[in-house]
């Protein structure tokens, strides 16, 4: 009998679906993070796969720090009515009241509206199970962490005390209070991720592409003026650059890449012959030095 | 250290991903994926050679070259020259001892195929995590330093790579520019590892030379060692088979993990195919309940398929309504797999806390959970040998081979068939952890040949009979607590009343049922176990059994009240405080074991753990011994 092998891309999607279906078999209630990257967008796809004709039966939820770019809310609500999925919309508010921002408060921001936005929409609606689009090629201590990754009843994560990981056998027990964070895309690559939406044709936000937008260039890093919220320092103007984004957050700590990769496959080209990595043009992994990202993921950062 | 594009076979890519990116794009589409493990000692160079293939393969960049470099000056192992070992050793604590503690997976393609590495820790105490690691490979690549040869910790991880199955193994003869590249240190290496493997039934291995630091025989083969005339290490990579084509051309298996049903009209068995190939108007036989029908569909979001294959994760529609739920196998009708409750297992042992033989653990194999126990070991396994050792139990990192008892048939296959359907992994029941991964060998009796004997005269015929709800009162509570005071007077009175009931005690059933058993944590759970049985024995014949005993674990309270019918099982927590009981001491066994004559006493050197929510508890140091069976019977009769 002939065998047919599978492509590295059916097998990574295989995987993801086989995990999506056994978080569905195993949890109370599952939740699935929907940050409108591209990222976010490839776990939707596969969780529409993975439960046709059925819609995926949970929840999206969106922890919005209120300063994401304007073309990523347009997106996230599109894609919530095309997949037929309920989406939740948590923003911390006492980072409302207390005024918290990107321009005046550094890491606390990310702390107050990301990290203690998640933990609070997470006990607010009793989800025991998020999935999140991590990949294990972002980042060195991501490329250690589960599949299935265990927080604390405060939502801590302990590297040193994870469960073991055989074949395809994911163990989702927990004590009560106790939640699991699972990577579906663990084995996925920045290039599987992009080869994969050119694929299946999956609709991204726009800022992947290159077009002339207003900037202006911090600390080495290129910004867009998305909104007048952007606070520009005396004698900063906004500058048109032709400018595209590898990966999204909140905008004004965003770093953009000057490009003409007006199309996916000249993203992907570009992608392939660039030499930075992709977490570069992120402000948020280089406070605290080396091993920041773990610190965070200690304190409960997804 | 830089690549030449030109004279460099493997990634000549560039050029086409900078002249024409939609044909690169239809070419890296159809790339394979190859999963493999590093194993190596310590100092190997394993993380190295990692940090090789990734540079080489451009996973490497300028912003991590650049803070790589940095850190290199600063706690690199290598001197001035790059260290790509601090590539992959990703936690902090690892970097700061130079070691890997944990399994990293790192990623890089080239112009064939797609790779993972799981990069796996040398030290003796991890076999854990090197046997995660290999759970998935479909390749070993294990590491010899040329300048030491193979190593107990080489032969430690060809046995676990034998034992775990994997079916290609690349012996990697590292750091062949510390001995001049000279060949005969090479053979000597070989020809010494091919004595051992040969030994342990590894009859197939491919030997490379290479130098991870300089990249010797990694992708291109060195001009530096013109003696060697096989693959290059990326070479052999791309081309050897992969596991899941193997797979495809066994008998037909999945696993349903989660039955879609959307509406009236849908019934779909949603599932990753684990071994076979599939087609609509395929005959299969839903297992363990055996009912057979044919495939009528294979649905997917993309469209009907017209067939599939192992390693794929599909919805199949059946011909027939049949019972088919979570757990069940769908297989090829004309060639099922076996239905079981009894096996022989290899068992890797991966938590802190010993294997305590007879304690009831979770077992998980394909998309079923059971209740499991395991019995003492028949041997433990020495991991540089593969000599069998005695062993009464099995501590973390250890091997062994042991009989598992599951309390419902499952569906399986020998793991050497099947890694699905015959790999498990055993889950602790109190704190969820993953304790131990098993390999199943072969089933002791097959379960359809074990039926339960039915009976006409039925337990509720009994109950009737006697005109009373049975029951089992399980009094748990510290040596001298009251336990058998406070049963016997439970007894006396039900007697008045006329109910039907028996007092099992400690003591007694020590004399008889278990005095061939001691007063090891193991002894004492298959002494409740055999308590357990018995009281469910009496309960069936209509009796309220009341029974006192220690019972110190949690882990088996909750073992018999799983045996019983839901509301039958009512745990009685004598609720007396250690110091009050020493303080009691009727029968001096406290003092006893203060003076160390008395081993395992609960409370002293044995653990005693309280139920958490017992249906009655009695604290003896407000209540009377009366008063107290007054409230148990009134809550037993209500």
């Amino acid at each position: 009998m002939a065998t047919r092998t599978l492509t590295h891309l059916e097998r990574l999607e295989a995987e993801s679906i086989h995990i999506m279906r056994e978080v569905l078999a195993e949890a109370e209630r599952p939740v699935m993070l929907y940050s409108v990257g591209k990222d976010s967008a490839v776990m939707l796809q596969i969780a529409r796969k993975a439960f046709y004709p059925s819609p995926p039966p949970f929840p999206l939820l969106h922890v919005d720090t209120t300063w994401k770019f304007r073309d990523m809310y347009a997106l996230r609500d599109r894609m919530a009515a095309e997949s037929g999925m309920d989406l939740i919309v948590h923003s911390n508010p006492e980072a409302a009241a207390r005024g918290i921002n990107p321009f005046d408060h550094g890491p606390l921001h990310t702390d107050l509206w990301k990290t203690e936005g998640l933990k609070q929409a997470l006990d607010k609606y009793g989800f025991d199970v998020a999935f999140g689009g991590a990949r294990r090629d972002e980042e060195k201590s991501r490329a250690k962490e589960r599949i299935f990754s265990f927080r604390t009843a405060s939502h801590g994560w302990d590297p040193k005390n994870q469960r073991p990981e055989l074949w395809n056998l994911f163990n989702a027990r927990k004590a009560r209070g106790e939640s699991i964070r699972v990577f579906p895309l663990s084995n996925w690559t920045e290039l599987d991720i992009w080869q994969y939406i050119h694929l299946n044709d999956i609709p991204v936000v726009p800022l992947y592409f290159s077009a002339p937008r207003p900037t202006v260039e911090r600390d080495g890093l290129i910004l867009m003026v998305d909104d007048d919220r952007f606070r520009l320092e005396p004698g900063e103007e906004p500058v048109l650059r032709s400018i595209r984004f590898r990966t999204l957050g909140c905008y004004p700590l965003t770093g953009a890449v000057e490009s003409l990769a007006g199309t996916l496959p000249e993203v992907i080209q570009e992608m392939l012959l660039t030499t930075t990595s992709e977490r570069f043009g992120r402000a948020i992994d280089r406070d605290g030095g080396d091993a920041s990202m773990e610190q965070k993921k200690q304190a409960g950062y997804f | 250290m830089a690549r030449d594009a030109d004279t460099d076979p493997v990634y000549q890519t560039d050029a086409l991903i900078a002249e024409d990116i939609e044909a690169y794009l239809a070419q890296h589409q159809q790339k394979s994926l190859l999963r493999f493990i590093t194993c190596g000692s310590v100092d190997d160079g394993k993380s190295t050679l990692i940090g090789r293939l990734l540079y080489d393969s451009k996973k490497i960049f300028e912003d991590q070259l650049a803070a790589l470099e940095a850190e290199s000056n600063r706690v690199g192992a290598q001197g001035q020259a790059i260290d790509f070992a601090l590539l992959v050793d990703g936690l902090a604590a690892e970097r700061e001892q130079g070691i890997t503690i944990d399994v990293a997976y790192r990623f890089f393609t080239t112009e064939k195929r797609q790779f993972i590495v799981a990069d796996t820790p040398g030290h003796e105490q991890y076999t854990r995590n090197m046997v995660t690691g290999a759970s998935t490979a479909d390749l070993a690549v294990i590491l010899v330093d040329a300048r030491k040869g193979v190593l107990t910790q080489t032969r430690r991880h060809s046995c676990l790579v034998r034992m775990i199955g994997i079916r290609h193994i690349v012996l990697a003869v590292n750091k062949m520019d510390l001995v001049d590249h000279d060949q005969t240190v090479f053979d000597g290496i070989v020809a010494s590892y091919r004595d051992f493997a040969t030994g342990i039934g590894i009859t197939d291995f491919v030997a490379i030379p290479v130098s991870g630091f300089n990249g010797d025989n990694i992708t291109a083969l060195s001009p530096r060692m013109p003696w060697y005339r096989g693959p290059s290490l990326v070479g052999h990579l791309e081309t050897v088979a992969i596991d899941t084509d193997v797979d495809q051309g066994l008998p037909f298996r999945m696993a349903v993990q989660w039955v879609n049903r959307p509406n009236l009209d849908f019934r779909g068995f949603a599932g990753q195919i684990s071994s076979g190939i599939i087609r609509p108007g395929d005959a299969v036989r839903v297992l363990p309940g055996g009912k057979s029908s044919v495939i009528s569909r294979i649905v997917t979001m993309d469209g009907d398929l017209d067939e599939a294959v192992a390693g794929q994760s599909v919805t199949l529609c059946l011909a027939d309504e049949i019972d088919c739920s979570r757990g069940d196998v769908i297989a090829a009708a004309g060639d099922p797999p076996q239905v079981a409750d009894q096996f022989e297992a290899s068992i890797v042992w991966m938590a802190d806390e010993a294997l305590i033989p007879g304690r009831a653990y979770w077992l998980k194999l394909g998309a079923r959970t059971v209740s499991a126990t395991v019995r003492a070991p028949k041997y433990e396994i020495n991991v540089n040998t593969l000599e069998h050792l005695a062993a009464r139990t099995l501590e973390l990192n250890a091997i062994g081979v042991a009989e598992v008892t599951t309390d419902k048939p499952i569906v399986f296959e020998p793991y050497a068939a099947n890694r699905t359907l015959g790999g498990f992994i055993l889950i602790d029941k109190l704190t969820h952890a993953t304790v131990g991964a098993g390999m199943l060998h072969f089933a002791l009796r097959r379960a359809q040949n074990v039926h339960w004997q039915a009976i006409d005269v039925t337990r509720e015929m009994h109950a009737r009979a006697k005109n009373q709800t049975p029951a089992v009162l399980w009094f748990t509570g510290l040596s001298g607590s009251g336990k058998s005071t406070i049963a016997n007077l439970v007894e006396k009175k039900l007697f008045s009343m006329d109910r039907h009931s028996f007092l099992l005690d400690g003591d007694n059933i020590r004399h008889g049922l278990s005095k061939d058993l001691g007063f090891t944590a193991a002894d004492r759970i298959e002494n409740i176990r055999r308590v357990g049985e018995v009281a469910r024995l009496m309960a069936d014949a209509g009796l309220i059994v009341i029974t006192a005993f220690i019972s110190p674990f949690r882990a088996e309270r909750e073992m018999v009240r799983a045996m019983m019918p839901a509301g039958e099982f009512i745990e009685v927590f004598i609720d007396t405080p250690l110091a009050e009981a020493e303080a009691r001491d009727v029968k001096g066994l406290y003092r006893k074991a203060r003076a160390g004559e008395l081993k395992n006493f609960t409370g002293i050197d044995s653990p005693y753990e309280p139920p958490e929510t017992p249906e009655i508890r009695i604290d003896t140091t407000v209540m009377a011994p009366e008063e107290a069976a007054d409230l148990i019977v009134r809550r037993l009769l209500k």
